[in-house]
């Protein structure tokens, strides 16, 4: 016993070094599996906090590309009213809550955004408070951003699709194959597509959209564009490689989705 | 608590601040990032209790990890670079560390050089393996970490000669 305590002593350094260590590795196993609650996360309100302070300022350097973009999806909008053929200037109030809509969306603001790394990750300045929980999606006007994955009362991280752990389910435009969006930890630019049967027909500049096989992203929001595709080892799948269409260095504003029928399908599936 | 203690506390503060709020967000040329709050751990004092050393050293780097979302790479990486630190210091330093009168503010450019690069070289490789955490990218974890590496050390050299102590 004597002795035991006696060696404890001599290399309590290295014990306290070697317990630490473990602690770190036990880290970052854990954030290198998906879906798992996160220790140490910057959704706490230390680290929420201070980058909310810090983007409160350099929010006034993206005051014109933000209101650039408003503008671009306020024109867009727009036109998709007049083809339905609702008159747009019609002063007439219309009651949107009434509708039966299966999506809601909320609007945040992401306060931290990686493309760096291999799994990024982008804090938005919208929580629990403001009803939004794991496993919603997220977008801007242009496309897919990524789902969220930890929430705090006023914060919420989001898996970037930027991300090694990230499988999102993602299709063809023009016809119904789909595969599952991955990242190669390469380009911020590119992500690539797996498992679209060799059947489809595809080619250079298709446009890859959701299609709505979860109930996290509703069916048609954009993604990006193929720039280049190969057959896989054994000649049955497609890789595709596709541009995204959002910039995700640069990301304003986004808007979480939530499902209505997020319960009744969950139900049905269990 | 003396003015020593207070200044260390200060450039803790400062130099997470500093991390988190501006250098995690340079991303040069993609994905290069200068992670030089590492210097805490490179100027701490040499007589330091070594248990209380590694306790600071793992803060420092938890807390990095929380602000970047990277789960304990950086705590790793800090705890590994500081409880290795009295080897880089007698291989660099030799005599005059195992007298404990090394002062980085007064010893020679190469010298100095030869210790920051050790360390930096230690830490980015340990960062950039757990970071990636995957054999079948090894190519890109040595990227990474070299190119991470210079920009760090050029980094920290620059800060080490602008905010020189001139006592002593």
């Amino acid at each position: 016993m004597q002795q035991i305590i006696n060696f404890l002593i001599k290399n309590k350094h290295s014990l306290l070094f070697l317990i630490l260590l473990l602690i770190s590795l036990i880290l970052t196993i854990q954030s290198h599996s998906y879906h798992k609650s996160k220790i140490v996360s910057s959704t706490n309100f230390f680290s929420g906090s201070i980058y909310n302070w810090k983007h409160s300022i350099s929010d006034y350097f993206g005051l014109k590309n933000e209101n650039k973009r408003l503008l671009e999806e306020n024109e867009y909008l727009r036109n998709q009213l007049s083809a339905y053929g609702v008159d747009s200037v019609s002063t007439k109030y219309v009651d949107i809550s009434s509708f039966n809509k299966p999506y809601t969306y909320t609007k945040a603001r992401v306060i931290k955004n990686d493309y760096g790394k291999i799994d990024n990750y982008i804090l938005i300045d919208k929580g629990e408070k403001d009803s939004i929980f794991p496993d919603m999606g997220v977008i801007t006007d242009k496309g897919i951003i990524g789902i969220v994955e930890n929430t705090s009362k006023n914060y919420s991280r989001v898996i970037s699709i930027l991300n090694s752990n990230s499988r999102i389910n993602a299709g063809l435009k023009k016809s119904n194959q789909y595969g599952s969006l991955i990242w190669n930890g390469k380009d911020p630019n590119i992500v690539q597509l797996e498992t679209i049967p060799r059947q489809a027909f595809i080619k250079e500049g298709d446009t890859i959209i959701t299609n709505g096989r979860s109930t996290i992203f509703p069916k048609g929001i954009g993604i990006g564009t193929i720039t280049s595709y190969t057959l896989n080892q054994n000649k049955s799948y497609y890789l595709i490689n596709v541009k995204l269409f959002n910039d995700m260095s640069d990301i304003g504003f986004v808007y979480a989705i939530k499902s209505r029928d997020i319960d009744e399908i969950k139900s049905l599936e269990n | 608590m003396n003015k020593d203690t207070l200044l260390h506390i200060v450039s803790f503060i400062i130099l997470i601040l500093l991390q988190v709020i501006i250098l995690n967000h340079i991303n040069f040329l993609g994905y290069l990032n200068p992670y030089i709050y590492i210097i805490f751990i490179l100027l701490a004092p040499i007589n330091i209790n070594r248990s209380l050393f590694l306790v600071i050293s793992f803060i420092l780097g938890l807390t990095i990890d929380m602000f970047g979302d990277s789960g304990g790479v950086h705590a790793a990486a800090s705890i590994i670079i500081a409880f290795f630190r009295p080897v880089a210091l007698r291989s660099v330093f030799g005599l005059s560390y195992e007298f404990q009168t090394v002062k980085l503010s007064n010893v020679r450019f190469g010298d100095r050089l030869l210790y920051v690069i050790l360390m930096v070289l230690t830490h980015h490789i340990v960062l950039f393996s757990l970071e990636i955490f995957n054999f079948s990218h090894i190519l890109l974890i040595a990227k990474k970490a070299l190119f991470s590496s210079v920009f760090t050390i050029i980094t920290t050299m620059l800060v080490l000669v602008l905010f020189r102590r001139n006592d002593s």
